[in-house]
């Protein structure tokens, strides 16, 4: 169960890509031809570290690979997983696309809202702990509803489980 | 053995043999169960005797599009000095779809053994697996399988000693729909948006670097170790029906079934057969009122014209719409059918790229009517509208993503209009407030 680093965005940018991180994203450089291949592994990275992206790590991202900030925000604005503005502890998607909706996905999603206290999708908890979003298909129609807390994909997630899943997330 | 419910008798497990069996992840287990043994037979053929096997066999493209296997690889380019690639499209997001997802959960080296067997095939020395960023335990899985994969010397500078190498990269995905159209995929491996390219040129002659490029969809590319293990002959054997369906296909089934999941049948099942024996029917008290069979993007069948029907590429388009990626999303007496196209169309409207306007304008516009019409301030003339918008999504874009949203409006105002006329005329109560 991996929580993200809250970030906030008024917080002076820290570079990202030193020691560790910076050496891990070299290592990708052998595998594409070009460094502008890393693009989407980079923004990966910054997530994983910072849990959004803002715009100096935007501009930071460009400045390591050879790109401009305005091209490195039009590719993490294209992409519905990378964060442009912080997110709660606990970032949740629920899926409500057709085969989750004919499976009740609607009142798992009303429960998820009820359960975090986020007022509406989107939003994060007064407590700062959860965001809820609804997505599309996440591929598994066949165990609706599913959702995902952070990296963990839950199967088969019903109203009633809602409040016992979310107990694990502190 | 099958997941999550047991092989049904009327399954032909093949590429589903082992999901649920843990034991089959690792390499030794997959070696166990009789892996790797197709890569190295292919490694003492020669290119072409692969192709020529694989189109003996039949095989086509198992992402929704049906191409054959053999003759994509046969198009790429030979002598021409330039590095070539293959793409395992592992985006799996079509609406129904989730096959993709078990193969790779349960069975990785099957994956990985494909790969190589195709990226040699066609003269690649690395092949790019994307995967969507939302798998998150399949890109765990199969992470670990291709590192395993390179320990045991599978993968490297010297595959199982043949001196020919391979590299295998997982690029993952962040939240995209279209990039599983595969010229999107090679932008977004490329650090671009996901954009669809205009063919021509075909990937097989500037692809993904601008480099003659494959595409394959996992369960294609997972089919191949079999192929070469127990000949093509073999599978073109497995056949019900027309003979241009050949093999066994992964179908996953979803909505209201009694035990939804994935089936592996022999091409030409019949759809009666998988929806009633295998998926054990509808809900105590439903009956079965409609069908989308191939993923989202193809037309509705009604309960009627899914009597008939057999499971492979003809049969569906016999009985009026397309396999597809064969996610079937099952739908019952209860289901609002307005509604359940209008979340349809809400899903491409959200999905559209935006760089064609028949497809960015068509996809809102036709999700805002059907909107209007469910909150019960739908006018007659709506219907035309939607047709008149709906054809004009059609056969004029880059891509085929408003295609696909078309096809469920156009197909369910044909075979469900008194659904629709129930909201204009007030018959039935509004199902939404309008914004």
């Amino acid at each position: 169960m991996s929580g993200t680093t809250h970030g906030h965005a008024d917080a002076p940018h820290a570079p990202v890509f030193t020691g560790n991180v910076r050496a891990r994203l070299e290592a990708l450089f052998p595998q594409y031809p070009t460094k502008q291949a890393c693009l989407l592994p980079a923004l990966w990275m910054v997530q994983e570290e910072r849990g959004w992206i803002s715009e100096p790590a935007m501009a930071e991202v460009a400045e390591v690979l050879g790109l401009t900030p305005a091209y490195v925000k039009g590719v993490v604005t294209f992409y519905t997983m990378y964060h442009t503005h912080p997110v709660g502890r606990h970032f949740i998607q629920i899926c409500t696309t057709s085969p989750c909706n004919l499976c009740g996905a609607e009142a798992v999603m009303a429960a998820l809202l009820r359960e975090t206290g986020c007022v509406e999708l989107g939003a994060t908890s007064p407590d700062g702990r959860f965001t809820v979003a609804e997505v599309e298909c996440l591929g598994a129609c066949g165990f609706a509803t599913p959702i995902m807390i952070n990296d963990d994909f839950i199967e088969s997630v019903t109203p009633e489980r809602v409040a016992g899943i979310l107990q694990g997330y502190k | 053995m099958g997941y999550p419910h047991p092989t049904h008798p009327k399954e032909t497990p093949v590429l589903s043999k082992h999901f649920g069996d843990a034991g089959a992840r690792t390499f030794d287990g997959w070696v166990q169960r009789g892996g790797y043994a197709a890569l190295r037979k292919a490694l003492g053929m020669t290119p072409e005797a692969i192709i020529e096997e694989v189109k003996g066999s039949g095989l086509r493209g198992r992402g929704g599009a049906g191409f054959p296997t053999g003759l994509k690889w046969s198009f790429m380019p030979k002598g021409d000095g330039k590095p070539h690639y293959l793409v395992c499209n592992a985006d799996e997001s079509e609406p129904g779809t989730f096959k993709d997802r078990e193969i790779m959960r349960w069975t990785p080296h099957q994956l990985i053994e494909g790969c190589a067997i195709a990226a040699y095939a066609i003269g690649a020395e690395r092949c790019y697996i994307y995967i969507r960023g939302e798998f998150t335990e399949p890109l765990r899985v199969m992470t670990a399988a291709v590192a395993e994969a390179y320990a045991q010397g599978a993968l490297g500078a010297d595959v199982f000693g043949s001196g020919k190498r391979l590299d295998i990269v997982i690029h993952r995905g962040a939240g995209a729909y279209i990039c599983g159209e595969e010229t999107a995929m090679m932008n977004s491996i490329e650090g671009r948006r996901g954009n669809p390219r205009i063919k021509p040129p075909f990937p097989a002659q500037a692809g993904l670097f601008a480099m003659p490029t494959t595409i394959n969809n996992v369960e294609t590319l997972a089919s191949v170790p079999h192929i070469l293990n127990r000949g093509g002959a073999w599978y073109k054997g497995l056949c019900l029906s027309n003979p241009k369906s050949t093999g066994t296909k992964l179908i996953s089934v979803c909505g209201h079934v009694q035990r939804p999941g994935n089936y592996e049948i022999t091409m030409g099942t019949s759809m009666k057969e998988l929806l009633f024996d295998m998926c054990g029917g509808m809900k105590p008290g439903r009956t079965l009122k409609a069908v989308i069979p191939g993923g989202s993007s193809v037309p509705i069948m009604t309960a009627a014209e899914t009597e008939t029907c057999l499971l492979d590429y003809e049969g569906v388009v016999a009985c009026g719409s397309m396999l597809g990626s064969a996610g079937m999303i099952v739908m019952d007496d209860s289901t609002d059918m307005v509604y359940q196209i209008w979340r349809l169309a809400r899903f491409y409207a959200h999905e559209s790229c935006a760089q064609c306007t028949q497809c960015r304008e068509g996809t809102a516009w036709t999700t805002k009517i059907l909107e209007r019409i469910l909150a019960g301030k739908g006018k007659q003339s709506d219907l035309d509208l939607l047709l008149s918008l709906s054809e004009n999504m059609t056969g004029k874009t880059i891509c085929v993503l408003s295609d696909s949203c078309a096809a469920p409006i156009v197909s369910g105002i044909q075979k469900f209009r008194p659904e629709f006329d129930a909201y204009l005329s007030g018959a039935r109560q509004p199902a939404l407030a309008m914004a």
